[in-house]
């Protein structure tokens, strides 16, 4: 068995949400987050904040964070133990931030032990 | 005639009195004495014990209880403690002059049953029994013989295995102890959370071991659940071991007590948590329970005894109210995170089932392929009922035929029957 990292990308939900659509939101990833958990295929995961976060570039240049587009900024991830890359995407799928248009998931093999790392 | 009367009343009294004393003295004295020879010489101390409630057994019934029976036990212990010390002594120092000059040490014969050195030598035990090196059935029969005083066959029973079993067992486990020079001693302050560690789950364990038993026996159940209980009480009772998990394990453990009673029927059979008469929960239980659930909420480390507390608080809670099926199922939602068990997948699935139905919960209980355990299809066939019958029963006869207790078979046997 592998493990995968479960990458979101999204816009920041507290720009576009209210305090209670976020609530509802949080217990929605709680429960999917859960549910792979049941199936003891969790390892480990965290949200980042969107708040306080700086880009650091070449010769000590830092602007204000994050990186990347509005909908495409890692909000955070989780860790899963999948047989397969497909197993892994599956997963993927039921992570409530693609109820948001152009939101996305990625799904990244973690590197252990390949020679490439 | 009357005498006679009186003479049977005290017996009976006698016959009461020197069990329970047994119960809480025992590893007082066992604790003490290894403490001071160290725990190579374990069974010494177990034997010295042992002997004194023999003694207290064969004088009380005829020269009467002393007036206070635990000291009168704590003499008896200290002086055969004595008489071992010198006996020691005088071999040590004819067979062995060495020995004599490097260690002025062996001359001391004081032992020391000072409330103190009781405490701090009963939770050290602790440490040293709970000690990671030896398997944690070990640690249970281990703590089960030293900490809580019982028999070989008491523990055989709790194990539903044979006396013999239970003795290499624990021969085994001194022997692995004394060959890793376990001392009797406090972990430092900075590895406490961690040695408390295997404390905390040999205590759980021990609970679980009564409130989850195959044994039909109520009463050996209830007496281990209560020893645990016991057990923690002990390690909130000092400042260096009164963390927050260890309340928490403690606030569990009075949660689930509570419905004891309620529980088993009086033939030991299981009663499943819906169909419980709720009057019959102990509501003194909860509410120490609560007590502790409250000091448990110090610190900012959420262990897997807060979540399963939590739970358990839930439980307490009669009303069928959505509030209480969303926290339960946030918190298994939690506990899962920190540690997978089959038996909090599945009641993750039962508390999401009450949250967003029954449809959507059947969609998640089929991913957990737990095709071995009798209780997946037990909540397949609880989830099944009332949408398709027909998948309910199937359910339930395959939950039938894994089951592993008569009584298990039993309660499935009226799910099949009532579809």
């Amino acid at each position: 068995m592998e493990e995968y990292a479960l990458i979101m990308r999204h816009e920041d939900g507290q720009k576009i949400a209210s305090p209670e659509q976020m609530q509802i939101w949080m217990k929605q990833t709680m429960d999917w987050i859960g549910s792979i958990a049941a199936q003891n295929k969790f390892v480990s995961g965290t949200g980042l904040s969107f708040a306080g976060a700086k880009v650091v570039r070449p010769h000590h240049v830092v602007t204000d964070g994050p990186f990347g587009e509005i909908k495409e900024t890692i909000g955070g991830f989780i860790i899963v133990k999948a047989d397969s890359v497909e197993e892994a995407a599956e997963f993927a799928k039921g992570c409530p931030v693609l109820q948001g248009e152009g939101n996305s998931m990625e799904v990244r093999k973690i590197a252990k032990n390949d020679g490439a790392h | 005639m009357r005498l006679t009367h009186i003479n049977v009343f005290a017996f009976v009294e006698q016959q009461q009195l020197i069990p329970n004393l047994f119960r809480t003295e025992y590893r007082k004295i066992v604790s003490v004495l290894c403490k001071r020879f160290g725990f190579d010489q374990v069974e010494i101390a177990e034997d010295i014990a042992g002997d004194t409630f023999l003694t207290a057994w064969q004088t009380w019934p005829y020269k009467g209880v002393p007036p206070n029976p635990t000291a009168w036990l704590y003499n008896v212990a200290k002086n055969k403690a004595k008489n071992y010390l010198q006996r020691n002594t005088v071999f040590e120092s004819k067979v062995s002059v060495e020995l004599k000059i490097t260690s002025p040490d062996s001359y001391e014969t004081e032992i020391d049953l000072s409330p103190q050195n009781i405490n701090d030598s009963q939770l050290q035990m602790m440490f040293a029994i709970c000690h990671p090196c030896i398997s944690p059935e070990a640690q249970i029969g281990l703590s089960l013989r030293i900490l809580c005083g019982f028999g070989i066959e008491e523990i055989a029973n709790a194990f539903l295995t044979s006396k013999e079993t239970i003795n290499k067992r624990l021969f085994r486990a001194k022997k692995k102890l004394r060959e890793e020079k376990i001392k009797i001693e406090f972990p430092g302050i900075s590895e406490i959370d961690e040695r408390l560690s295997p404390v905390l789950t040999t205590i759980y364990l021990l609970f679980n071991e009564g409130y989850y038993s195959v044994s039909q026996n109520k009463t050996i159940r209830q007496e281990l659940c209560f020893e645990a209980m016991r057990l923690c009480t002990m390690l909130t009772e000092n400042k260096n071991t009164n963390r927050p998990q260890v309340n928490a394990l403690l606030a569990l453990m009075y949660f689930h007590a509570s419905r004891f009673e309620a529980r088993l029927s009086k033939d030991g059979e299981l009663i499943l948590y819906d169909e419980q008469d709720t009057s019959l929960w102990n509501t003194d239980l909860i509410s120490k329970g609560g007590y502790f659930l409250n000091y448990a909420a110090t610190g900012n480390q959420i262990s897997k005894y807060h979540l399963q507390a939590t739970i358990a608080y839930w439980n307490t809670q009669k009303a069928d109210t959505k509030e209480k099926w969303e926290n339960i199922l946030q918190l298994y939602n939690h506990l899962l995170q920190l540690e997978y068990s089959p038996i909090a997948a599945l009641n993750r699935t039962y508390a999401l089932s009450k949250v967003n139905g029954k449809q959507n919960a059947i969609i998640e209980a089929e991913k957990l392929r737990l095709i071995n355990n009798h209780f997946y299809f037990m909540l397949l066939g609880e989830l099944y009922t009332g949408i398709d019958n027909k998948e309910a029963k199937s359910n339930f006869k395959e939950a039938f035929s894994l089951a592993k207790t008569q009584a298990e078979k039993q309660t499935i046997k009226k799910k099949i029957d009532k579809l």
